[in-house]
């Protein structure tokens, strides 16, 4: 409901005579119509020799509950600021290469109407489809396109099995997975000798998720969950004139009398609870899961590697800071226009070979490149562990060996998939 | 016991290294210190601390005037380059320089020159005598490397984002080609002699070699080092000797400088040096090489002739650009 009433300023960056910009300042979902149309011309060379690749962002528009703090409220661009930025850059390196690269989008709250929103996209010529859905919406999505000539990736969804039993040939992953963010907290608690967790999981099923991945994560490892307690809460309202005198009384009692632990971690992707343990638990003891300490793929505050420029360039050109859906969806737009600048074609079928091959490299202001798993497409890379103001380390930790690549050491690796539908098309 | 035999090897140490540094001619090397806003000035015979400026905020790239007398600092998170007195390190003045500058190249005439705006997508072009800014020129995201061919007539420009070697006119300040290189190239630098450009890619791993005549690429350098992993060999400053027939390329967090012969374009041998090895300055003379360590706060100092390092030198907490005075 928050995305319903907010138009989106977005502006492809694009001047070109052959691609219409018709949805500048427009409101989702219905303009850019035109656009789309014109962009049939995609794949082939225009008159003037330039080539056109479009892409578009598809958002499920979801009834999330809003997180506790406000801070933390999600701007109505959130993603889709990270994919413009995307954009721009592929077209200043593009003006070099006589190539231009475009964003649509589109949003719906109906799984069937965002599918033929889509669909309808993928049929006027658009091969790059970014989603932020829901995993089974996602699902869904890729299964509706199978035999097009389109290609998904995922920005949003952490859910391990969209790259394991559930993988799909046609979706490539950019958002790190529940399992590589568990193991890039866990590496580093294990470096601290922090090895001693009292778990506390809220009652959602991607709660249960991500507490099942901070028990592999122990036991890969070498960590011990040595107490367990379901936090029990209905959210209610978030918004009340106080709140903070019974949540002091409610915390201390929750966690009293647990075994000796050295952190207490939490799993509440959906933030219902997670940040009232901070300071008040019965236990002198840090916090860290999805509250306190936490691993994100990006932190505004990043500024080494570049990122200082980085963030820059996204402030000015959105007026806000970067969050991690930002940074998700700028480097899907950024592997096309990587690989359109590498093979000079926006042929998709040799696009995507050349997305999925050894060759490929992407430098996502982490350090070292990022690249593709060649068995689920999901992207590798060094993950951040932070506090909500400063980065405190990257992930892998330099004591976590990996025969071919150290980013394997994050997240289910090649001998363990469970992914047989991936194949190199 | 002990303490005497270290004092001996210490003294035996000292008088060696005078011994060997007497042949060479005592240079002053400037290294801009990224974290700690000052620059540490070297005597490269004495290879000790001669003294500490104080200068503006973030200070990474720096070069001398032709004629030794002017330091020019690019102060990145005060967005202007600053010039010091080179012999009295006094401050003298701000110059323009167009949003967060990191890397300067200066036309062998001495004026104009050139800068790259990481921020802006820009290469700056800035009268020295006068201090205003003749030009823009739009280049790819992130620009930085700045390379000089020897007669003036080329500056190229990489640019971090874009991936690519953006050929520039200095006549027209148009760029006339771009070559794409490998991932994130952070400097370009000429041989002497004009034939080739070298193009170091951070993030590639790799260092691209190119015909400055046709723009095709000559070679592909990558790197081999035992026990250190791909992913750690990222190649940042690239030096060449006047005669153009050794380059060394710093690799970055594999903590070594690669010595290239650019005839062959085959690794001859890695020096082990400090932490995060970023830029590389050369002597005049040829026979010492200095490199900036980052993570570990110093400078190696490298016996060229011998191709061995000789001394670390503390400096300033992550020290990043290095001149040294031609004088």
């Amino acid at each position: 409901m928050l995305f319903k009433d907010s138009l989106w300023a977005l502006r492809t960056i694009a001047k070109a005579a052959c691609v219409a910009v018709a949805c500048v300042a427009a409101p989702l979902g219905v303009a850019c119509s035109l656009a789309a149309d014109e962009a049939a011309t995609a794949g082939a060379e225009s008159a003037q020799g330039k080539l056109t690749v479009p892409m578009l962002y598809a958002r499920e528009i979801r009834d999330v509950p809003l997180p506790l703090s406000l801070l933390d409220l999600p701007p109505p661009d959130d993603g889709i600021a990270g994919g413009k930025l995307a954009i721009a850059d592929n077209n200043t390196t593009g003006r070099f290469l006589n190539q231009e690269f475009t964003l649509d989008s589109v949003e719906n709250a109906k799984t069937d109407g965002l599918i033929a929103d889509v669909s309808a996209k993928v049929a006027a010529g658009t091969r790059f489809v970014i989603v932020d859905a829901s995993p089974d919406t996602l699902l869904k999505l890729a299964d509706a396109l199978k035999d097009k000539d389109a290609l998904i990736f995922n920005a949003a969804a952490p859910d391990d099995r969209l790259r394991e039993e559930q993988c799909r040939p046609n979706v490539m992953h950019t958002a790190p997975t529940r399992s590589m963010l568990t193991d890039a907290l866990g590496q580093y608690l294990v470096w601290k000798k922090w090895t001693k967790w009292f778990l506390v999981t809220g009652t959602r099923p991607e709660d249960k998720a991500y507490a099942d991945e901070l028990r592999r994560t122990a036991k890969r490892f070498g960590a011990t969950i040595v107490d367990e307690r379901v936090f029990q809460y209905d959210p209610g309202s978030r918004r009340t004139d106080g709140g903070f005198e019974q949540i002091q009384q409610q915390i201390p009692t929750f966690t009293q009398g647990a075994k000796p632990h050295d952190v207490v971690m939490v799993a509440d992707e959906g933030e219902l609870f997670g940040e009232y343990l901070p300071f008040r638990t019965w236990d002198p003891r840090p916090v860290a899961g999805t509250a306190g300490l936490v691993a994100l793929p990006w932190h505004p505050a990043l500024e080494l590697w570049g990122g200082t420029q980085f963030q820059n360039r996204f402030k000015r050109m959105n007026n806000r800071i970067m969050r991690p859906l930002d940074y998700n969806v700028w480097l899907a737009v950024r592997a096309v226009g990587e690989a359109a600048s590498r093979k000079r074609t926006s042929d998709f079928k040799e696009l995507v070979s050349f997305m999925r091959s050894k060759e490929f490299e992407l430098a996502g202001f982490k350090g070292v490149k990022t690249t593709f798993r060649d068995w689920n497409g999901q992207l590798r890379q060094p993950l951040l562990v932070t506090t909500a103001k400063l980065l405190v380390s990257v992930s892998p930790q330099p004591q976590f060996l990996h025969q071919f690549s150290e980013l394997d050491t994050l997240g289910y690796d090649k001998p363990e998939t469970k992914c047989k539908a991936y194949v190199v098309k | 016991m002990k303490r005497v035999s270290t004092l001996l090897t210490s003294l035996l140490t000292t008088s060696f290294l005078a011994g060997a540094a007497s042949q060479a001619q005592a240079y002053r090397v400037f290294v801009s210190n990224e974290k700690e806003n000052t620059i540490t000035v070297i005597d490269s015979e004495k290879l000790e601390v001669i003294k500490t400026i104080k200068v503006g905020q973030r200070p990474r790239g720096i070069i001398l005037t032709h004629d030794g007398k002017r330091l020019l600092v690019c102060a990145s998170d005060d967005h202007t380059i600053q010039i010091y007195n080179a012999e009295t390190y006094e401050y003298i003045r701000n110059l323009p320089s167009g949003s967060d500058p990191e890397l300067l190249a200066l036309h062998p005439s001495g004026n104009p020159l050139y800068v790259a705006n990481e921020d802006d997508n820009l290469v700056t072009v800035v009268d020295l005598e006068k201090g205003v800014v003749i030009t823009e020129v739009p280049v790819g995201v992130e620009p930085e490397g700045m390379g000089l061919s020897p007669d003036g007539k080329v500056l190229v420009n990489t640019s971090e984002t874009t991936n690519m070697a953006h050929f520039i006119d200095t006549e027209t300040k148009k760029t006339f080609d771009n070559v794409l290189v490998d991932n994130r190239p952070r400097v370009a630098e000429f041989t002497a002699d004009g034939k080739q450009l070298w193009v170091s890619a951070e993030i590639g791993g790799t260092v691209t070699v190119i015909d400055p005549a046709t723009r095709k690429v000559m070679a592909k350098i990558s790197f081999d080092i035992p026990g250190v992993t791909k992913d750690a060999i990222q190649p940042v400053g690239v030096r060449i000797t006047k005669d153009s027939k050794t380059a060394f390329v710093a690799l970055g967090p594999a903590n070594r400088v690669a010595v290239i012969n650019t005839a062959t374009f085959k690794v001859e041998k890695y020096l082990l040096v400090g932490q995060r090895v970023w830029q590389l300055a050369l002597t005049p003379d040829d026979k010492m090489l200095f490199s900036t360590n980052g993570t570990s706060n110093d400078v190696s100092a490298i016996d060229v002739p011998n191709l061995k390092v000789i001394k670390s030198i503390k400096t300033g907490r992550y020290p990043w650009g290095v001149v040294v005075a031609p004088n």
